[in-house]
């Protein structure tokens, strides 16, 4: 179910060059599950751009945003107190339930926030939780305080060896042996491909794709899976490992 | 003053002129959450085809200046699912007569599809898409030679007993020779204009936003466009016109029929704002009161 109000930006702060934080205060009782995500009309722009929830409690939300194009530029361009519209509670989310008791979390750059608050939710109900963030550079990197901070077991890698491990997340995943029950993952597509090519366990996976609506009319964000078409925006964005076709 | 919404279609009355566009409204699901739909005028239920159809691959969306680029092409279950699984469900929460589009690769399979979804108690018109952009040897093809759009219409009009619209393409050179041609083939009324044929590049990748490479435009910046082709129909045809392209207001609407459509249709609107539709309806007699309108009839076509 989701719901369109107006929120009011609290913080709008970059991590890094490109990478912003915004929190925003507001109505969040329509935001269910960690990996939903919410759909912004922003002045001059004719679509709503969908921006994953990081984290989110009764009032507030939460969004880590890339700068990749004029939409996000425009965002980060916005100060506290300006007010923003937004669809929220879209998506269907991570699902907490499949989860065993010791979760692999694996995110790649801006695929990173959303496993933010499903790490929470997850050591909440009591699972051991290891994430893995995957970088290009060093320079790219943020969050790795915030997870540690939650409990998490934190991975580090970096294509260019900068920073942690060097190379892909499934290197880290291979040269430390990591062991685990289930993953979460949610990052660029070659990543998820991987991912999916290198694990024996289950898992969630989430995509990206473009969107027009956000909310199941247009169509335009369709994919095929094993049960089916679906739409990302709001039969996904998280697919079930065993749906997943390439 | 209490004002006067309603209009005709074919002898279907109307409580308003508001139809959200097909391909912007599913078959009514996802809007119903949002409001009761039972508001508008009718709604235009996603294009069907004979066979089920994913459609093109994506990205199938491109952000533009005042619009949007969809290159979605003709995704849908399938006319046995529509017929048996959407139009049942549709029946629970929609209680008006809805507009079925319908869509197809060959003029056996318009007939085929139009024939079937003749029979079913809640279609209250039928509108031919003869104007997809995004799928190759269909759709558009049909609309953009009045012989073939005279062809369709015949073998539509044959099979159906409904009121029948042909759903025309402004990615022509004469769109009022094309109206005319299913005016005398027997089409009921029109419906116009589908999207502009338009295409983005990612300049950074060197590589068209669009998997399809070209794409659909619609949104506002095409409603001066759309405003010119039903005032060049509406002037030379003598069955109604449903305006579609770039609304997204009441003054919107009523500029349309100014300029000879009958009904409105509402359609990348939706999409940004899921209550655009709804908010028309409720905006559409405070407008009216401004302009010194008692009955939006009275103003189809006005301007001369």
């Amino acid at each position: 179910m989701y719901k369109n109000a107006i929120y009011t930006i609290l913080k709008n702060e970059p991590l890094t060059p490109l990478v912003w934080r915004m929190v925003l205060e507001g109505d969040t009782q329509w935001i269910t599950r960690p990996g939903q995500f919410v759909n912004i009309a922003l002045a001059g722009k004719f679509l709503r751009r969908p921006i994953s929830v990081s984290d989110y409690d009764e009032q507030t939300i939460t969004l880590i945003y890339k700068i990749v194009g004029e939409g996000t530029k425009q965002m980060s361009g916005m100060h506290a107190g300006e007010k923003l519209d937004l669809l929220t509670g879209l998506g269907n989310g991570f699902d907490t339930s499949k989860a065993t008791d010791k979760c692999l979390l694996v995110g790649g750059g801006v695929g990173v926030p959303p496993l933010y608050n499903l790490a929470k939710k997850l050591l909440a109900e009591g699972r051991q939780v290891i994430v893995i963030l995957g970088f290009n550079t060093a320079s790219e990197l943020f969050y790795e305080k915030e997870f540690k901070a939650l409990g998490c077991e934190v991975v580090v890698t970096t294509v260019d060896g900068s920073k942690g491990v060097k190379g892909f997340v499934t290197t880290a995943i291979e040269e430390l042996k990591i062991d685990f029950g289930y993953f979460y993952t949610c990052g660029p597509l070659p990543m998820l491909k991987a991912l999916y090519d290198h694990t024996e366990q289950d898992g969630q996976l989430s995509f990206e794709e473009r969107m027009g609506c956000g909310f199941g009319a247009c169509m335009g964000c369709s994919c095929k899976t094993k049960y089916g078409n679906k739409r990302i925006c709001v039969d996904g964005p998280v697919l079930d490992k065993k749906e997943v076709i390439w | 003053m209490v004002r006067d919404t309603s209009v005709v279609l074919s002898g279907l009355k109307l409580d308003n002129p508001v139809i959200p566009a097909s391909g912007t409204f599913g078959f009514g699901n996802e809007f119903k959450d949002f409001y009761d739909i039972n508001i508008l005028g009718s709604f235009s239920f996603k294009g069907t085809t004979k066979e089920p159809r994913f459609g093109n691959p994506t990205p199938r969306i491109a952000e533009c200046e005042r619009g949007m680029i969809n290159a979605v092409g003709l995704q849908n279950p399938g006319i046995d699912h529509v017929i048996a699984e959407e139009l049942p469900h549709l029946k629970t929460y929609f209680h008006k007569p809805v507009i079925a589009n319908i869509s197809g690769f060959s003029i056996e399979e318009y007939a085929y599809c139009c024939e079937r979804i003749d029979k079913e108690e809640q279609v209250g018109i039928i509108e031919v898409n003869v104007s997809c952009p995004n799928v190759r040897h269909g759709g558009m093809s049909f609309g953009t030679s009045p012989e073939a759009a005279a062809e369709v219409t015949r073998a539509v009009k044959a099979v159906t007993t409904k009121p029948v619209y042909i759903k025309l393409s402004p990615n022509v050179t004469d769109i009022v020779a094309i109206a005319k041609a299913c005016e005398e083939a027997g089409a009921d009324g029109l419906c116009l204009i589908n999207t502009l044929l338009g295409m983005r590049i990612d300049t950074m990748r060197r590589k068209p936003v669009i998997a399809n490479t070209m794409g659909g435009f619609s949104g506002p910046a095409i409603f001066p466009l759309a405003v010119r082709m039903v005032y060049q129909v509406a002037k030379a045809c003598s069955i109604p016109v449903m305006g579609c392209g770039g609304v997204q207001s009441a003054s919107n609407v009523i500029e349309m029929m100014m300029a000879g459509a009958t009904a409105v249709q509402v359609g990348a609107a939706n999409l940004v704002d899921p209550y655009a539709s709804k908010k028309i309806v409720e905006e559409l007699p405070l407008e009216m009161e401004r302009l010194g309108i008692e009955r939006l009839q009275d103003i189809i076509g006005i301007v001369k």
